[in-house]
């Protein structure tokens, strides 16, 4: 495949806006403001590299905010209740990663499920969820907080803050997560179905894809990275509540858009995935650093770059084909 | 007298020109039919014509002033209305709501009532049984072809442009078809028809342009071209043997059904086909036989009991049927057969993905698959990169029937083979059908095109309303016979 202006229109954004940060000011090429940017990206970043998935197959998922909001309050009990009996340890921290990550892929197969195998449409179905998670989240906590035993947060507080050198963790998982999307997506035959399902969903069910199948799995793997991305949200404020992750799942859609991924599915860019999760948290960042607008148009900002990013989708297929 | 017309038209798409130099004009009351071969350039002419491309050099006259369309709508308004190859149906709309879709009468509130007696009455004008509220979606593929003829109907054109649209429809559509083109032709309408159908060419056009890589190579009046001087000057050599012999099918059966059901659709169907064997079956429209291959083929659910080579088999999808050696290529290539915004190696390998890596897919092996296809079954593809909607229709046929036959199936059903296919072609897939019989595979060729059946198959089963209604073999095999089992005529041919 060709480079065309279509796939690196999103990269020469990312480019300009890194290059205007700099102009406007001088400590946002510091290392500690990079590393910042970068390990915030981190949870929406993995979100949105298994939302690629899970548009490009034709499918939505409305639920992830609430979702990952959950699976941190469920992860934190967990591992309170754990205390006592193993100890302040990793032992009783694996278990809240386990409990994290075994209920992402879990919600994800409830919702595959329901869309799957009792043929509601994605978005009712995680309109629905998202109401459920958010609600039961709010309730284990009575309405407050969460928090995680003070000990218990000392240790855990590493995998956020800690890595290699400026590099931090969640910077790694980030980068990984997104190569190994990259391959999935280009190399696998899961990615080709993956593909095939949102082009034509009948064209691939008379190909022998086990469309259902595929689909489910989409919903998953979007599971799973949430998990894992709460894996390493929880330590970096040790709590949750109602208001954890509220939002999450517009955010990695509109990154998903921006990237170039076709919303009615059929064509996946898990690289451009990335750079719109950059581009969004690149906006943010640069408007709180410099003083020109204020930084709560932040939103409005990230609204005219959605439209512009899909605008610029549709002139290369009016151009051709009118 | 001319009412449209094209002169010196050149088309580039990117660097590659697919037409050059094309004179072409249509004259009031006037069938004028366009040949040539896959690829030739026939869809690009009336696309153009139909406001629907640019030309990249020429003019188009309308009644000899010179004009540029640029948008379809905006050559419908002047009464040039395109039928095209594609379906161009809103697949969750009702009949009636696609007949008029655009021109909706009614103010504020639609006028239901109208649109649905006004497409009732043209529905019974082409004779069909199709309700104005059925969803396009629940139509069979050439029940949708009569709704965009309606449509073209109800559009009152001055020029009415056909691209193929006999391709998709059975012997008794057809002849519906044919008269309404009669009708119109005496209304003064001019007609530009293309077909690969060399005999409908030569009953219906007043005057044929034959096409070949893009340029006009012939143009001749009513009779001055015999089917075969057409068939010659598109491939640009004489045809013979069109049809290749009878094969000697062996005893053993490949595939038995004993009392194959698709509920609502077949009824207790059984058949057995022999090694070697080309089975034809012929039907009406809505006879269930692509019901019945794809009750076969686990695409529906079906009851009864399939063998394979004498083993008895579940099919209860279509890897099963994959795995038992089965593969079936569907009749309608656009919504069930090719991703047409994919590229032709993605559609290529799609079925058979597992042959090109258990974990990576060799992305290299899949692109030699493809330069091997485009060989064996002559694709004839501008650039490799391109994607699949871009080929000209027979073109796409022909990958289609690549990929059907890349997991070296030994039990093939095949659906409407040589729909949109040109002369030359057809003949490298009969050919192609009878080899693979003769290396001792099992071939069921489901087809409308009753010449197509008779000179294919070394036997016909005839449907009718989701029975055998009846089996033709030998000195049997004739166009009579089977319509009349089709249509449930009883009694000896006249
Ligand atoms: N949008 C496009 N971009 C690039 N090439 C195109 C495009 N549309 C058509 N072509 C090419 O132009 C050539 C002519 O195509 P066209 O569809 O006019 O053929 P045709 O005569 O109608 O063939 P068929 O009988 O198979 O329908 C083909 O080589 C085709 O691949
Ligand atoms: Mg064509």
């Amino acid at each position: 495949m060709k480079p065309d202006l279509h796939t690196l229109g999103p990269l020469i954004a990312l480019i300009a806006l890194i290059v205007l940060g700099a102009l406007l000011n001088s400590a946002f090429l510091a290392p500690a403001n990079i590393t910042n940017v970068l390990a915030r990206s981190a949870f929406i970043g993995m979100i949105a590299v298994g939302m690629t998935f899970v548009i490009t197959a034709g499918g939505l998922d409305l639920s992830v905010g609430s979702m990952a909001a959950f699976l941190a309050g469920i992860a934190i009990i967990a591992m309170n209740a754990a205390l006592p009996g193993l100890g302040e340890n990793w032992g009783t921290i694996l278990i809240g990663m386990g409990v994290a990550i075994l209920g992402g892929i879990a919600a994800g197969f409830l919702n595959g499920a329901l869309i799957t195998k009792a043929r509601i449409e994605p978005f009712i179905v995680t309109l629905g969820t998202m109401g459920i998670f958010r609600s039961l989240v709010t309730w284990l906590a009575d309405g407050g907080t969460l928090s995680l035993d003070y000990g218990l947060r000392t240790l855990y507080r590493p995998v956020y803050y800690g890595g290699i050198g400026w590099v931090t963790w969640p910077i790694i998982a980030f980068a990984l997560t997104a190569f190994a999307g990259e391959w999935i997506m280009r190399h696998s035959r899961f990615g080709r179905h993956v593909e095939a399902i949102g082009s034509n969903d009948r064209v691939a069910r008379y190909s022998a894809i086990d469309v259902g199948r595929v689909r489910l799995l989409t919903y998953m793997l979007l599971g799973l990275l949430v998990g894992l991305s709460t894996v390493l949200y929880v330590p970096r404020l040790g709590s949750a509540s109602g208001s954890t992750g509220v939002l999450w799942e517009l955010e990695a859609i509109a990154a998903v858009i921006i990237g170039g991924t076709a919303l009615k599915g059929g064509r996946g860019r898990v690289w451009g995935t990335v750079v719109g999760v950059l581009i969004l948290s690149l906006i943010d960042n640069i408007l709180n650093l410099a003083d020109l607008v204020s930084p709560y148009l932040n939103g409005a900002i990230q609204g005219v770059i959605i439209v512009l990013a899909v605008v610029l989708q549709r002139e290369k297929r009016t151009a051709d084909e009118r | 007298m001319t009412v449209l017309a094209l002169h010196g038209v050149s088309k580039s798409f990117g660097p590659i020109e697919v037409l050059h130099d094309v004179d072409l004009a249509l004259d009031p009351g006037q069938v004028h039919a366009l040949i040539g071969e896959n690829g030739a350039g026939k869809s690009t002419i009336m696309k153009i014509l139909g406001g629907f491309l640019d030309p990249t050099e020429g003019q188009i006259l309308l009644d000899g002033k010179p004009v540029r369309f640029s948008s379809g709508p905006e050559a419908e308004a002047q009464g040039i209305v395109v039928i095209h190859q594609e379906f161009n149906l809103a697949a969750d709309l009702s009949v009636a709501a696609n007949v008029f879709l655009g021109r909706e009468p009614g103010g504020l509130r639609l006028d239901h009532k109208a649109m649905r007696r006004d497409t009732a009455a043209l529905l019974a004008r082409l004779d069909t049984r199709i309700s104005p509220d059925t969803l396009i979606r629940d139509l069979s593929v050439p029940d949708r072809q009569m709704v965009e003829i309606a449509k073209a109907l109800s559009r009152n054109a001055r020029v009415l442009i056909m691209d193929e649209p006999s391709a998709v429809l059975t012997h008794r559509e057809v002849g519906t078809l044919y008269d309404q083109i009669d009708r119109l032709r005496a209304d003064g309408v001019a007609i530009l028809y293309c077909s690969h159908r060399l005999d409908e060419v030569a009953h219906l056009a007043d005057r044929i342009t034959v096409l070949r890589d893009g340029r006009v190579v012939r143009q001749a009046m009513r009779g001055e071209m015999t089917e075969d001087d057409m068939a010659a000057a598109m491939v640009g050599r004489e045809l013979q043997d069109f049809y290749p012999p009878k094969g000697r099918p062996s005893p053993d059966p490949a595939l038995d059904l004993q009392g194959l059901s698709v509920p609502g659709r077949v009824h207790d169907v059984s058949l057995t086909l022999h090694r070697g064997e080309v089975l034809g079956i012929a039907g009406l429209v809505g006879s269930g036989r692509t019901e019945l291959a794809e009750g076969i083929v686990g695409l529906r659910s079906a009851t009864g009991e399939i063998r394979v080579n004498g083993q008895k088999v579940a099919i209860r999808n279509l890897r099963d049927a994959f795995d038992s050696g089965l593969a079936y290529l569907t009749e309608d290539r656009k919504e069930a057969g090719l991703l047409l915004d994919k590229g032709l190696t993605q559609n290529l390998t799609l079925a058979d993905l597992p042959r090109f890596g258990l974990w990576r897919l060799d992305q290299r092996a899949e692109t030699e698959a493809l330069a091997h296809a485009t060989q064996e079954f002559d694709i004839r593809a501008p650039d490799p990169a391109m994607i699949a909607g871009k080929l000209s229709g027979g073109n796409q046929q022909k990958l289609l029937l690549a990929k059907t036959m890349l997991p070296d199936p030994q039990i093939i059903i095949i659906d409407e083979p040589t729909r949109g296919i040109d002369v030359g072609t057809k003949q490298q897939i009969y050919a192609f059908i009878r080899r693979l019989a003769d290396e001792g595979r099992s071939l069921i060729v489901i087809s409308s095109e009753m010449a197509e059946v008779i000179g294919l198959a070394d036997r016909v089963l005839v449907m009718r309303e989701g029975r055998i209604a009846g089996e033709v073999t030998g000195k049997d095999m004739t166009e009579d016979k089977i319509v009349r089992l089709a249509m449930g005529v009883s009694g000896e041919a006249a």
